[in-house]
């Protein structure tokens, strides 16, 4: 259990009123281990002195949501019993090419530190950092108790780490590597595990690109009993997954191959009886390049499906359609929009307890759609349709290329319980396509009706007035992402001032200079990070910022010589750790 | 809505500028605008555009879009490198593999497959399921001028799971929505003409 720190004797502390109000730290600590999540973590550590103690000796799972806000020595020396540990790296706009390569959130530094101070450590889940072969080796024979990898959006590593992964970690339970960029040196990987290793519960590689080694992949789901998560990539072929299938019946999620025409397939029965077997799916997802008269062989997992994930399969409306007849108690579902508005209507009629929709764009650079059937998409007549379908909807991230102000009003009043909204019209700076205004009085009505909302990311034509409506109505605002909006400063200044839990603000191409910048100097110290690219920001504006809070860390990236006064790129947080000490040359600290 | 204006309406609301849709811009930004948008860097449109026809609608687009350079601002629309890898990989797969479909014929013990991108047409097509049925001694499929009239029609299901005539609708737009063929006999191909 947790190591017993030095009693610390005070006699003065020791009077009569002192003994009977305070109670032994121990008990304190054992009190604490079922206080998990992290906030209130924080808020306890912020009580006294001795629960900020009792706290730092109990804690088991650090989360830190910007690696360049605290160094590794740091986290050590207060908690000096972690056993997991949650660290997210690049700025959110990395993933969509706006961030140079190279830029930092390396792992290896911290996996350095944590070797030595926290050698039993279990877990780690990473979220866009930089990780090489090297650190996975590192990872791997460092930490003898090492039970979960989770790698989200990561880079910088390749199949070679994962077999030393696979070769050192006796106890892993857990290995996920989704939708990081990851360098493909064969499928031998999975041949690493020994044969005597069982302990695996989650294994999740469906973005890697090249083939595994199917036997090893069978044998290791054969005798890991405990499997609950698979999710396979698109090379393993349905009569595989079948066999997997029949292997492991205990499985609650899974991510099948490639759906479509397989010649080894003896029978439609087989694959429908092996999906049969399985009575615990929750989760479904994979689905690459489905061939439609496979489909029911799903059906009979559906009846429990919460998640269902579309998101790689070009469905048509009545594909989808029928596939939903099965699916009563969905929760959520992600889909493409080759589904088409018509497809949005059976969500509303088959799935009434959806919580949360993602519709993503088959074809987002408007070229010629080679899939079957491609049509135009999504538009406000679907998103209209699942609101009045589906009364509890709080999560929807949608794309779309059209979209009218009364449709956004009618959404949010049927479902004014959105806590997270995020609405991607394509084409930039698009107003309502039927009255021809900006699309302000659709934000504005989001934030007036959701007053939960947590996370907003808009689109379209938008003025200030949309950010004056944000900054009115959005108090529980925590995420908001702005691209091609506003007209002057005073956009972002609303924002700023009027929301007082914002943590992460990202703005890209948007027209707010120093002033906006500078309005948010009290803010920026309660908030996880700025960032602004593509606005009117100067070098001078944001050597003011610097100068004026000390503890921010404000950086710019400078990728071409020409214009020196310009602040193309800019990213500010807050940091206890000071200046980053590995920055690379286009990175200016000021 | 007349659909070669809403496609150039969409055209321009894809172009890169500042003013309002629907006001006549330049095609240069105006120097009011937020220095970012002028810094925006084009990726040059790195798609290779098949050079196979497309339907009707899409012809009059492509004319109308010559003059405009189809350019991309990066990272938008904000999609993840792991999804659009996967289209783009999906697409080239889609490209290079044939397009096989399903052949039935009433009366015929086994069903055969098609490549729909091996025939140019609908009379290379004709002749394809003529050869490969011959066996059932069914003799032409194709109607002559002439004759005592088809006794055989092929039909195919298309996406929307309705059984069509083959022939009515341009060759490009038969492949893409044809899923599988059927090629009628007897009592139900009567009263039934193939187009020529």
């Amino acid at each position: 259990m947790a190591i017993k720190k030095k009693k610390e004797l005070d006699t003065e502390e020791k009077s009569p009123e002192n003994r009977i109000l305070s109670f032994p730290d121990e008990v304190l600590e054992r009190v604490l281990i079922f206080v998990k999540c992290h906030k209130d973590r924080s808020a306890v550590s912020l009580v006294c002195r001795d629960w900020y103690n009792a706290e730092r000796w109990s804690r088991t799972h650090v989360f830190i949501g910007n690696c360049y806000s605290v160094s590794p020595e740091m986290v050590a020396r207060r908690f000096p019993n972690i056993r997991s540990v949650t660290l997210k790296g690049k700025p959110r706009f990395y993933d969509f090419n706006l961030v140079p390569p190279n830029w930092g959130a390396d792992l290896h530094p911290w996996l350095v530190v944590f070797a030595s101070a926290y050698p039993f450590l279990e877990e780690f889940r990473l979220k866009r950092m930089t990780v090489t072969d090297e650190s996975l080796d590192f990872l791997a024979r460092s930490f003898p108790e090492f039970k979960a990898l989770s790698l989200v959006s990561c880079d910088g590593f390749s199949t070679d780490g994962l077999a030393s992964i696979a070769t050192y970690c006796r106890n892993l339970t857990e290995l996920d590597i989704q939708e990081s960029g990851i360098d493909d040196l064969g499928g031998s990987w999975l041949s690493c595990f020994p044969d005597s290793f069982t302990s695996l519960e989650a294994l999740n590689f469906a973005n890697l690109h090249s083939e595994v080694n199917f036997d090893a992949l069978e044998r290791l789901v054969a005798r890991c009993k405990s499997l609950k998560v698979l999710k396979v990539n698109k090379h393993v072929t349905l009569e595989q997954i079948r066999r997997l299938l029949v292997r492991s019946p205990q499985l609650t999620e899974l991510g099948t191959g490639s759906f479509s025409q397989d010649q080894k397939l003896r029978s439609d029965a087989d694959l429908e009886s092996a999906f049969s077997n399985c009575k615990n799916f929750n989760t479904l997802s994979g689905l690459w390049e489905v061939s439609s008269v496979y489909l029911p062989a799903l059906y009979p997992v559906c009846a429990n499906l919460t998640f269902l994930n579309l998101s790689y399969t070009a469905l048509q409306s009545t594909e989808l359609a029928k596939l939903l007849q099965n699916c009563p108690l969905l929760r959520r579902l992600w889909v493409l929009d080759t589904v088409e508005d018509k497809g949005l209507e059976a969500v509303a009629s088959s799935c009434h307890l959806l919580e949360e929709l993602r519709v993503f764009p088959a074809d987002p650079f408007d070229q010629e759609v080679i899939m079957e059937g491609g049509g135009s998409g999504v538009t406000e007549s679907g998103f209209v349709a699942v609101s009045e379908g589906c009364p509890n909807l709080h999560y929807v991230l949608y794309f779309c290329r059209q979209m009218t102000n009364a449709a956004v009003a009618t959404v949010v009043r049927n479902c004014p319980n959105f806590t997270h909204f995020r609405l991607c019209i394509m084409n930039m700076c698009q107003p309502d396509y039927l009255t021809n205004e900006p699309m302000d009085e659709a934000f504005g009505s989001v934030v007036k009706t959701c007053s939960k909302l947590q996370r907003l990311a808009v689109s379209g034509l938008l003025t200030d007035r949309a950010f004056e409506y944000i900054g009115t109505y959005a108090k529980n605002l925590e995420t908001l992402s702005v691209a091609f909006a506003g007209s002057s400063d005073r956009g972002m200044q609303c924002v700023l001032e009027g929301c007082p839990k914002l943590r992460k603000l990202e703005i890209r191409d948007c027209p707010f200079g120093n002033a906006a910048l500078l309005s948010g100097l009290e803010r920026y110290e309660s908030m996880r990070s700025l960032w602004m690219s593509a606005c009117n920001l100067t070098m001078n504006g944001c050597q003011l910022l610097a100068r004026k809070m000390p503890r921010l860390n404000v950086e710019v990236i400078k990728e071409d010589e020409s214009d020196d006064m310009h602040a193309e790129k800019v990213y500010v947080y807050r940091s206890v750790a000071g200046p980053r000490r590995d920055a690379p040359p286009f990175v200016l600290t000021l | 809505m007349e659909v070669a204006a809403s496609d150039l309406d969409n055209l321009k609301a894809t172009e890169l500028r500042l003013g309002l849709p629907g006001s006549d811009a330049p095609e240069k930004p105006a120097p009011a605008s937020p220095r970012g948008s002028k810094r925006a860097l084009l990726e040059a449109n790195e798609e290779h555009r098949p050079g196979k026809s497309k339907s009707l609608e899409a012809d009059s687009r492509d004319q109308e879009a010559q003059p405009v350079a189809k350019a991309r601002v990066v990272g938008w629309p904000p999609i993840r490198s792991y999804r659009k890898n996967s289209f783009q990989a999906r697409k080239a797969e889609v490209e290079a593999a044939g397009l096989f479909v399903k052949v039935s014929m009433d009366g015929a013990p086994y069903l055969r497959k098609i490549d729909l991108k091996l025939c140019k047409g609908y009379q290379e097509l004709r002749e394809a399921l003529d050869n490969m049925f011959r066996c059932f001694s069914i003799g032409e499929l194709s109607g002559m001028e002439g004759c005592d009239g088809p006794k055989y029609a092929i039909t195919y299901e298309d996406k929307d799971g309705d059984w069509m005539l083959v022939g009515d609708v341009p060759w490009e737009m038969f492949i893409s929505s044809c899923k599988r063929l059927r090629i009628m006999r007897g009592a139900e191909a009567r009263g039934t003409r193939s187009s020529p």
